[in-house]
């Protein structure tokens, strides 16, 4: 993972994509159909240099692993933009060239309790990849892990790509609910539930921070891009930060 | 100067045009399930579509005006009436201190906006006012509305020349353009999506010709519909990417569901087509129960309708220049 972070430095690139429309107000660019890394930095890279082109009509760019969504609407005047209008547009902006490993991002630290009441799952895929809990634990924490895209509910990630040996399908049946904070994965992916949601991947562990809060500038605590590293803390210190962060400490 | 809720009634939110700019944050879109009778109780009372109304469901609140106001009622007839008198959709209407509006049966419809001059007076939340129930976010307090609330109005009217304004208001001709009148026809037109080709040739038939049933458990984030079984060729798992208001996608067992207005910020279901925009009202105005049936239209047609849409409410914002004089100068 690493490598490929470092092979892309300074190399401007004009990826190949295709277009297609997602309806009347919308367009996807689709840059590959398998989830790479590679493949999620582009889209990443790309979305951030549409945001930034601030093109008129243009109201959201949404990135996710092998395409970037545009939403758009025509301004009643002049009737544009419209798909073939903000077709050329983009393809234009892309063609002049994106740098995916130049994008200034953020680490963020994620401070996990695995195992016992926060991570349920964490004996069962330790039994079915045939590692020890620790193993599970250390290969989890490994660093190289980045947000490719934010869906499902507000500030919900999608962190990847982990170790093959984490290519677990989702669980048959899906919990009703799962507790938020709690960190899960599956398909070489994790996610951290931002509220208590219903869910089917597997839960490792939980993290006392949280994901999503109205009441700071920016409410996501992730955003698309960052790399994250989680690290693991007692059950003592999770109950810890839990109650620094209920009082607004940190 | 607010609006008091006497009876909170099935489900009534406040909702704009969207929270847009967020959906990469997973943040919901929202809004008003029919924007198409948002606009126009907004441009009828003189305010900017920006605004937020009131999405009223199904069965409607009672409300109490401490003050005299304009409003404007838009969409589903719910036999609303003023005092008792029943109440005419789609007119600016004056009303007094102490008036009560009230709800009454179903006629047609599902949603009825209610739009007040000037607005309510609503704390947006990532630069909206409507609510996303879901995440407790927006609107009035992130909820729908309860027996004694009481919700500000920004700019309720004076006392002092309010008969004269409510006989000017009432005397002028309103002319709603013809792609903005209900929509009348039956079915919900439709672009084919680039997965349509995977489907089986039956799934494609039976989604142009048969009809389909809204199942109960349909609401704001989508419409679970009923009816012939659409598969796929080859089924395969999707990427999850990002999702639209209409997308028609389809779960594996086959039934389809068209999310809508608090739909998910992105999907991983094929999706097999996209409900043109122009036509979202009036699926914002089937409920459960209610047939719907589809017909295929181009890309372009879609856009070509929708852009008649958008410039017939310009052109009525202007038509109604009388409207924001009168209240204006009051």
């Amino acid at each position: 993972m690493a490598f490929i972070y470092r092979s892309l430095m300074h190399r401007m690139i004009a990826p190949t994509f295709t277009l297609r429309h997602l309806g009347d107000r919308c367009l996807s660019l689709d840059f590959g159909d398998t989830i790479l890394a590679e493949t999620g930095l582009i889209c990443l890279a790309v979305a951030e240099k549409i945001r930034e082109a601030r093109l008129s009509g243009v109201s959201d760019v949404v990135p996710s692993y092998t395409s970037v969504a545009v939403h758009y609407e025509a301004d009643p005047q002049t009737g544009v933009p419209n798909f073939r209008t903000l077709s050329e547009g983009l393809t234009a902006l892309i063609q002049a060239g994106i740098s995916p490993a130049e994008r200034a991002s953020r680490t963020i630290e994620i401070p996990v309790c695995y195992g016992g009441e926060h991570g349920p799952d964490l004996g069962e895929v330790a039994r079915v990849t045939g590692l020890s809990e620790q193993d599970v634990i250390q290969m989890h924490c490994a660093p190289g892990s980045m947000v490719f895209m934010l869906g499902f509910a507000p500030g919900h990630p999608y962190i990847g790509i982990h170790d093959p040996l984490f290519a677990l399908p989702r669980r048959e049946v899906p919990r009703t609910v799962v507790p938020a904070g709690s960190v899960a994965i599956a398909n070489r992916q994790s996610t951290i539930y931002p509220t208590r949601l219903p869910g089917g991947w597997h839960i490792l562990g939980a993290t006392p921070l949280k994901l999503f809060d109205l009441t700071r500038p920016q409410p996501t605590l992730l955003l698309p891009g960052d790399h994250i590293r989680f690290v693991p803390i007692s059950s003592a210190e999770f109950d810890q930060l839990a109650a620094q962060h209920s009082q607004g400490q940190v | 100067m607010s609006m008091i809720v006497l009876k909170p009634g099935m489900l009534s939110t406040f909702q704009d045009l969207g929270r847009f700019g967020q959906q990469h944050l997973g943040v919901s879109v929202a809004g008003a399930m029919d924007q198409r009778a948002h606009r126009l109780a907004n441009v009828l009372v003189g305010n900017d579509p920006a605004l937020a109304t009131l999405e009223i469901t199904l069965i409607g609140p009672t409300l109490r005006f401490t003050k005299p106001c304009c409003l404007a009622l838009c969409g589903a007839d719910l036999s609303a009436t003023l005092n008792g008198q029943p109440l005419v959709l789609n007119r600016p209407i004056v009303v007094r201190a102490k008036d009560e509006l009230s709800f009454g049966v179903r006629q047609h419809g599902t949603r009825a906006y209610l739009a007040v001059h000037g607005g309510f007076a609503l704390e947006p939340v990532l630069g909206s006012t409507s609510t996303y129930l879901r995440s407790a976010m927006g609107g009035w307090h992130g909820r729908a509305l309860r027996r004694d609330d009481e919700i500000p109005l920004l700019r309720p009217l004076k006392n002092k020349g309010l008969e004269d304004l409510a006989m000017d208001l009432w005397s002028l001709k309103i002319y709603l353009p013809a792609a903005l009148s209900e929509p009348r026809q039956t079915y919900v037109r439709l672009i084919k999506g680039q997965q349509w080709d995977e489907f089986t040739p039956e799934s494609c038939a039976a989604l142009l010709t048969e009809p389909y049933r809204i199942s109960p458990d349909s609401e704001r984030m989508g419409y679970r519909l009923q009816g012939a079984s659409l598969l796929m060729t080859t089924p395969r798992q999707m990427i999850s990417e990002g999702t639209t208001f209409g997308t028609i996608q389809v779960p594996a067992g086959g039934q389809p569901i068209i999310l809508m207005a608090d739909r998910q910020t992105t999907g991983g279901y094929p999706k097999m087509a996209y409900v043109a925009s122009v036509d979202l009202p009036r699926l914002a105005q089937v409920g459960p129960g209610d047939i719907v049936s589809f017909k295929a239209i181009s890309l372009e047609q879609a856009q070509a309708l929708d852009l008649t849409r958008a410039k017939a409410f310009a052109t009525l914002a202007d038509a109604l220049q009388p409207v924001r004089n009168l209240l204006l100068n009051h």
